[in-house]
């Protein structure tokens, strides 16, 4: 099986809060022949404050981690976390769409930024390899499971042209591919808060409970995400959550690369499984499939 | 030597405020063979054409240049001006320095040299015309209305009511159209069965109206006054003349399991079936996908049942060709299909409808007879939400423009709901309510104050479903843009009216020009808003643009005057430019040498065989003739004759030579 060779941009949760999301991505991509070539001498990608300040550096910035991806030969750039994703598609989206702002970055970055490469999400890139996937299943991952994708992966349309807007499946296929059972909910795109993580908590705890209300009550046994702020929302702020709630949660929230390590079984130490504040365990029996629609 | 004069419209400012109209007449005046050259504010008006045609005369001009608007636009006027000078009115020629200038340039020298090329062009072809003559033809007075809506109804009766004889196709087994489908009507809330039905009714019993129902129109040939429309009549598999409409055969189907398209699918129907029972003609037709007779060649329970024996199981489809001199087009419109609106879950919750099952569950016709239960288990729902614009001025998902008819039958639902179900709750979510109309603005007043409809001004994100219940997510942009969340038992979609599915192609087959969004086009959007920019084909209804039942009738009726004034002319003329063979005298010199490329080349088949002979009768050689009456004058046959032995009169090889080398 030839190497898929993909350009890979960290962005700065990757070697922070979710190093889990990192170990699994690589334990899963070399199972899976996914040579990941980190981009030399990455920047920041402009995402919560940069591109709420100004409109300039919030397109210059993700160009010039283009740029090298360029110089460095590679025609696809994978960005795991869904933020850093959305930055440069956007900012590709822009240089595409408006001559001006192009001419303007232009001149920041003393360049020209003709045929940037591809920006893609770990979904993306799963979905292109995923023939390589179930020969390589060896403990089928029976679980029923929530697919959440949250706001960035998908939207807005025209820029990231990824999956179906309002109603995504990727993610869900990737999980049968598996062996795994989705649940079919209406909170697949909600908002988890995002960065008020950090600054309003209890924002976080509030639109938290919905979805993770829901999940439950479809008998979820696990919420799937791919993306550092829906995990660490839905993870590390369950305390928040569950005081909105009146029957406490204890279902873990995995990354999709951490149910693909399992189904392929990778160690649990290489896939991060002992990072989560909800500890990831399942029930000894699985529960009987769900009769909700 | 030629004496051209060319006169220079301002337009106003659509031309002056873009291009130096004075440096266009100055520049004018030294071309070669021009010897009279003006400006004026408007060339079209009364003093601006008696310009023209005083100038005729004094300066003995031999051919005019116009420079202004689109042929499309006043070529007929200023031609008919410069015969009223006394030249042949094809000596006269315009220069578009509008459309193909000053509206799509910015000012500046550049787009004055382009308008000064533009007349320099017209002029070296004008000196190149010569005279024609218009062709005449005859007119078959009879229209083929197509579409038996309320449109093609209203038309079809017009144009009868003239004495004109129609022929008004439809592709459904009844006609009606979308408007028998309704439940009542704004803003009068008269039921919509009671005013159309006895239209059907008359245009069955009407003496000059043929219908002819399942069948379609295969294809248009002619031209105004002289079409030949091949008509396919669909085999119903009943002989008509037979079958009273007793009904047995639909009883005694017993495939029973049909979503029923009358009434979108919220009941069934049989595979032998009338699709509804105040249908014209009341004749069944079987369904061929559905009968287990023609899925596995057993059952013919209707044929043995029959009481007339009118069930022709073997009947085939029938090709008719029929002389019309005109086109009435009424093909109607379609919703917008809600796949791309997952958000609203339409498909996967039952109790998500769209505004037309609306219409059948509130009909006292369609399924509940009226009254309003949900389709998921029957019950009466106590709060029900309508969301407006699904689709409609959406330019991500949906269409951008505005379907005009939401507004007001919304309104309507959520007067209807409150009218049959006492202590329900109808509430509207909206982006601005567009109720431009005799009364309109009125009736949703009324819905607000005295039906208590309640109006949200907000979009809506997401219907989902919780312990199953519809939860509506939306906000409401009037409370400062707060959050709302509504449990609702049903939710009803006011989709985007769209074109019919296969209105392009029907475009493309019958040379009709159609916009963006494939509705048929009109030929101006304000003066000519029933024709065409094909000569002799109209529109009526919402093949064109969204509209109401009021405005469709209205502009139904304009299309039957159209016609019956056509119709009123004992011949007609047609633009003599069409393509000829070089036939100079001796009658046997003829450049073609007969390989007939342009037979096969020609669209319109207007090329035909001519044998020259001698004096003895023998055949000297056999060459192309183009027939007046089918040539269309498009010039494919030109290009394609390897001899040059044909040329189009009015466009010259000599004429559209002359104009690109004086570039």
């Amino acid at each position: 099986m030839t190497d898929l060779k993909v350009g890979y941009y960290p962005g700065c949760s990757l070697q922070g809060s979710s190093r889990d999301f990192a170990e699994s991505l690589h334990a899963v991509a070399k199972a899976l022949s996914i040579e990941l070539v980190e981009i030399p001498e990455w920047n920041c990608c402009g995402a919560s404050s940069g591109h709420m300040l100004d409109h300039l550096l919030s397109v210059a910035l993700p160009v010039n981690v283009l740029l090298k991806a360029r110089k460095a030969g590679l025609p696809q750039v994978m960005a795991p976390c869904a933020s850093c994703y959305n930055r440069l598609a956007t900012a590709s989206h822009e240089i595409a769409t408006s001559p001006a702002t192009k001419a303007q970055v232009e001149s920041v970055l003393q360049t020209s930024i003709d045929k940037l490469p591809r920006v893609l999400n770990v979904i993306e890139l799963l979905a292109q390899v995923s023939d390589r996937i179930a020969p390589k299943v060896t403990k089928k991952f029976e679980q029923t499971v929530a697919c959440y994708y949250g706001c960035l992966l998908v939207r807005p349309a025209k820029v990231t042209g990824f999956d179906r807007t309002e109603d995504p499946v990727e993610m869900d296929k990737l999980v049968a591919a598996v062996g795994g059972k989705t649940i079919d909910w209406s909170f697949k795109t909600e908002c988890c808060g995002a960065s008020f993580s950090i600054s309003r908590s209890s924002v976080v705890g509030r639109l938290g409970a919905k979805i993770m209300q829901d999940a439950v009550k479809r008998q979820a046994e696990a919420v799937v995400v791919a993306c550092p702020m829906c995990h660490s929302n839905l993870d590390l702020r369950r305390g928040e959550i569950n005081q909105q709630l009146e029957h406490k949660t204890d279902i873990p929230v995995l990354f999709i690369t951490q149910v693909i390590g399992l189904a392929l079984g990778l160690p649990k130490k290489q896939l991060g499984l002992g990072r989560h504040f909800v500890p990831v365990k399942f029930p000894a029996k699985p529960l009987a499939p769900p009769t909700v629609p | 030597m030629s004496r051209i004069g060319v006169f220079i419209c301002h337009c106003g400012e659509n031309i002056a405020g873009t291009v130096d109209v004075a440096a266009v007449t100055q520049a004018a005046l030294d071309m070669t063979g021009v010897v009279h050259a003006v400006d004026y504010k408007y060339m079209c008006s009364d003093p601006g054409q008696t310009m023209l045609k005083d100038a005729i005369v004094e300066k003995k001009l031999d051919g005019v240049v116009v420079a202004a608007c689109s042929p499309r636009m006043h070529e007929p006027t200023f031609r008919r001006t410069a015969e009223e000078g006394g030249i042949n009115p094809y000596q006269c020629e315009m220069a578009n320095i509008r459309e193909h200038c000053s509206w799509v340039h910015e000012k500046g020298t550049p787009t004055t040299a382009k308008a000064i090329d533009l007349v320099r062009f017209q002029v070296e072809k004008v000196k190149r015309n010569h005279p024609l003559v218009p062709i005449r033809v005859p007119v078959t007075k009879k229209a083929l209305v197509l579409g038996g809506g309320i449109a093609g109804i209203q038309a079809a009766l017009d144009i009868a009511n003239t004495g004109s004889p129609v022929l008004l196709v439809e592709k459904s087994p009844s006609i009606g159209g979308h408007m028998s489908q309704l439940s009542e009507t704004f803003p009068t809330l008269d039921c919509s069965q009671c005013i159309l039905t006895p239209r059907m009714v008359e245009v069955a019993r009407h003496p000059n109206i043929t219908l002819y129902t399942y069948s379609e129109l295969e294809k248009l040939d002619g031209f105004i006054g002289n079409f030949k429309a091949t008509i396919r009549r669909k085999a119903r598999k009943i002989d008509e003349k037979l079958c009273n409409g007793c009904g047995v055969c639909q009883q005694k189907c017993p495939v029973k399991k049909i979503p029923d398209e009358f009434n979108e699918g919220l009941s069934n129907r049989p595979a032998i079936f009338v699709p509804f029972p105040q249908a014209v003609p009341n004749k069944p037709v079987i369904d061929l996908a559905n009968c287990t007779y023609f899925k596995n060649g057993k059952c013919k329970a209707c044929e043995k049942l029959c009481p007339t024996k009118a069930i022709r199981l073997d009947q085939e489809d029938q090709i008719e060709v029929h002389d019309i001199g005109a086109v009435v087009l009424a093909t109607g419109f379609k919703t917008m299909p809600v796949s791309n609106f997952s958000e609203y879950g339409y498909g996967k919750y039952k109790d998500v409808i769209d505004g037309m099952k609306f219409e059948r569950l509130a009909s006292a016709s369609g399924p509940t007879g009226g009254a309003m239960k949900r389709p998921s288990d029957g019950k009466t729902p106590q709060h029900v939400v309508f969301i407006a614009c699904a689709g409609s001025r959406d330019r991500l998902k949906g269409v951008p423009y505005c379907s005009k008819i939401c507004c007001m039958y919304t309104a309507k639902h959520a007067m209807l709901y409150q009218h049959k179900v006492h202590g329900g709750q109808a509430t509207v979510f909206y982006m601005d309510v567009r109720a431009a109309g005799k009364n309109y603005d009125e009736f949703v007043r009324r819905a607000v104050e005295e039906d208590g409809v309640k109006y949200v001004r907000g979009r809506v994100s997401r219907v989902y479903e919780d312990d199953g219940q519809l939860v509506v997510k939306g906000v409401d942009t009037l409370l400062g843009a707060e959050p709302v969340e509504i449990r609702a038992d049903m939710v009803v979609l006011a989709t985007a009216v769209q074109a019919q599915n296969d209105a392009e192609e029907l475009a493309q087959r019958l040379h009709v020009s159609y916009d963006p969004y494939k509705f048929f086009a009109e030929a101006h959007p304000k003066l000519r808003p029933v024709e065409t920019n094909t000569a002799g084909i109209f529109l009526a209804g919402t093949c064109q643009a969204p509209r109401d039942i009021p405005e469709t009738v209205a502009q139904a009726s304009g299309a039957a005057v159209k016609v019956a004034g056509l119709f009123s002319q004992p011949e007609l003329t047609r633009e003599p430019i069409i393509a000829v063979v070089d036939r100079q005298p001796p009658p046997v010199f003829s450049h073609c040498v007969g390989c007939f490329l342009c037979k096969s080349a020609c669209p319109y088949q207007a090329i035909e065989e001519e044998s020259i002979k001698n004096r003895n009768g023998d055949v000297l050689k056999v060459v192309a003739k183009v027939n007046p009456g089918l040539c269309q004058g498009c010039g494919t046959c030109v290009s394609t004759c390897r001899t040059k032995a044909i040329d189009l009169q009015g466009f010259s090889n000599e004429q559209v030579f002359a104009e690109l080398m004086c570039i």
